[in-house]
């Protein structure tokens, strides 16, 4: 039942997408702000000293929707979310945010030195104070509350994300930006974390953004895939992304298979198997390398 | 308290850079800043030159030319990527002390007390030194805790912090500018080559006792307090140099900090039991 609904949700929010595509085309801002844009990117092009990392990428990020940014390692998935939040100067290329935006941010790599002693409870007030009953809630919707007086070293990879999580909820976003939300996490934990991300969404009605290079789980959840490797390669719903030969190419036919395999459980994969076989381009090899990096331990922290 | 005496005048100084040298150095510590602070305080010698050679107060000019440097620093890196800060901070660091000793020996005239510079001479300071002390030591604090918050969250993280609205590059710039403060005031007490250790020492020994980062500071100053009154007194009752024995005092009482502490229990279990049984 409630599987059903979600469907339809997502179904309708790709319909409305089609809808501001065509808007978009104008260039309209008012039809922008009526379509529930909350950010959008045009032509941003970043260049780092001599290495070109980013060249006219768009994107764009809805209510409600989750939007998947996947690519190999080293293709630009964070410079870019730096861009977007404003934290990095593109070289060229503009961003409108819905004014007053309320970003919501968990990023990669956050270590925190065993020096810093930090309980769960200071991390959650870092930027700003907050209620200790707001706090509570936080933790509590991200399946955490028990942690609330635990230092922050302490922290399995799983609760540290769901800590995260809980921090950037406590903003009350209008947009998640999560940066690898999955790294450091196990498999079953991992499943775990996509399917409250999922319930996030559900709940709060927020956009979401998620950046990762682990294509396998990212699409179950997700409304629009976007692969860039420096500039988009692709965009569109998970099981276009998947068939789409720039992606198959980028990532490797093992990779597009798998996915096939896992967003349409009928078929495909032969399809895909066909339109793939021309392993000499170099970018494919590192693309499947990539994606196959090793998961470092920890539990789930459920 | 009677400032006629030195040696109350001493403890009153140190006891005035302690309590600031404390908290902020929990900083150095947390944002892996220590050879940042010792290089800063190495170009405070150069400070010290250029304030003979323009006869200007010796404190602003110290403060200068330690900004300065730092400001250096930052462009530096910024301008050469392919020099690591560690490298660039090693360079700065010797030069500016370099050409700090270099300058006040080719100024002839000058008859200073180098060693008092570069080790300290806290028996030597004066009230107007204590004046100083304690209106840049409080400046200071004021400042620390103005900034504390947004100078945390970039420490643990400068682009979350950013995302989230906080001003990191003015937290960032004030936190250099308190660094230089402490270095201009903390020079008396333990010396231009000594500060970073009053700096990270105390900050060191406070992390084991505390589980939140204001507790963490405010135990560093009084850990540092304990290191002042117990360098000055060995310093007294010992007739050693002043400023490294504060410095031993401090790493003495870090050192206190590492043994483990079920073995503290065992050790005062027994003393105990001897004293009950004797």
């Amino acid at each position: 039942m409630a599987l059903k609904a979600r469907a339809h949700q997502r179904v309708s929010n790709r319909l409305r997408h089609k809808v501001a595509d065509r808007l978009d085309e104008g260039h309209d801002e008012d039809a922008a702000t009526a379509t529930g844009i909350l950010i959008s990117a045009r032509d941003i092009s970043l260049r780092l000293g001599r290495v070109q990392i980013l060249e006219n990428v768009a994107i764009r990020v809805r209510d409600g929707e989750i939007l998947s940014l996947i690519g190999p390692n080293g293709a630009g998935k964070t410079s870019l979310v730096r861009v977007l939040l404003g934290l990095l100067p593109p070289t060229s290329g503009e961003i409108e945010r819905r004014p007053r935006l309320r970003v919501g941010y968990v990023p990669q790599r956050l270590a925190i030195d065993p020096v810093l002693p930090l309980s769960v409870k200071r991390l959650m007030t870092l930027t700003a104070r907050r209620p200790l009953a707001a706090v509570r809630a936080a933790l509590a919707e991200t399946g955490v509350a028990a942690l609330l007086e635990a230092p922050v070293q302490a922290l399995s990879g799983g609760e540290f994300q769901r800590v995260l999580l809980a921090r950037a909820l406590l903003r009350e976003p209008q947009l998640l930006v999560l940066d690898e939300p999955v790294q450091g996490v196990d498999f079953a934990g991992e499943a775990a974390l996509y399917e409250l991300i999922g319930a996030i969404r559900e709940r709060r009605r927020c956009g979401v953004l998620m950046v990762s290079h682990d294509l396998h789980t990212v699409m179950a959840a997700t409304d629009r895939v976007i692969c860039l490797n420096r500039h988009v390669c692709c965009a569109g719903g998970p099981a276009s992304v998947g068939r789409d030969p720039e992606f198959v190419r980028l990532f490797g036919p093992r990779a597009a298979a798998a996915l096939g395999v896992y967003a349409h459980h009928h078929n495909h994969a032969h399809d895909l198997a066909g339109a793939v076989v021309e392993p000499t381009d170099d970018a494919g090899e590192r693309g499947a390398g990539a994606d196959v990096a090793p998961r470092p331990e920890g539990d789930g922290g459920s | 308290m009677d400032l006629d005496h030195f040696a109350v005048r001493a403890l009153v100084a140190g006891l005035g850079v302690a309590v600031v040298a404390g908290p902020l150095g929990c900083f150095i510590v947390w944002r892996r800043m220590a050879y940042f602070g010792d290089t800063m305080a190495h170009s405070a010698l150069l400070g010290v030159a250029l304030g003979f050679l323009l006869s200007i107060d010796l404190t602003l000019a110290i403060l200068g030319v330690t900004v300065a440097i730092a400001c250096l620093l930052l462009l530096l890196q910024r301008r050469r990527p392919w020099l690591t800060p560690d490298t660039l901070l090693g360079i700065l660091s010797h030069a500016s002390l370099s050409l700090g000793l270099v300058a006040i020996g080719a100024m002839a005239w000058l008859r200073v007390d180098l060693l008092g510079y570069l080790f300290g001479d806290v028996l030597a300071v004066s009230r107007a030194d204590i004046a100083i002390i304690y209106v840049g030591g409080a400046l200071a604090l004021a400042g620390l805790a103005f900034f504390w918050r947004p100078l945390l969250a970039v420490t643990v993280h400068e682009d979350l912090a950013r995302a989230e609205g906080v001003a990191a590059a003015p937290a960032q710039f004030a936190f250099m500018i308190l660094v230089a403060m402490v270095i201009a005031l903390a020079m008396k007490v333990v010396g231009i080559l000594l500060i970073t250790s009053l700096l990270i020492i105390p900050a060191a020994a406070a992390r084991r006792y505390a589980t939140t980062p204001e507790a963490m500071a405010a135990l560093a100053a009084i850990l540092a307090c304990l290191a002042v009154v117990l360098g000055l007194g060995a310093s007294l009752r010992f007739d050693t140099p002043s400023g490294p024995s504060i410095v031993l005092a401090a790493a003495g009482i870090f050192a206190v900090g590492l043994l483990p502490l079920s073995r503290w229990r065992a050790l005062s279990a027994s003393l105990f039991r001897n004293g009950n049984s004797s």
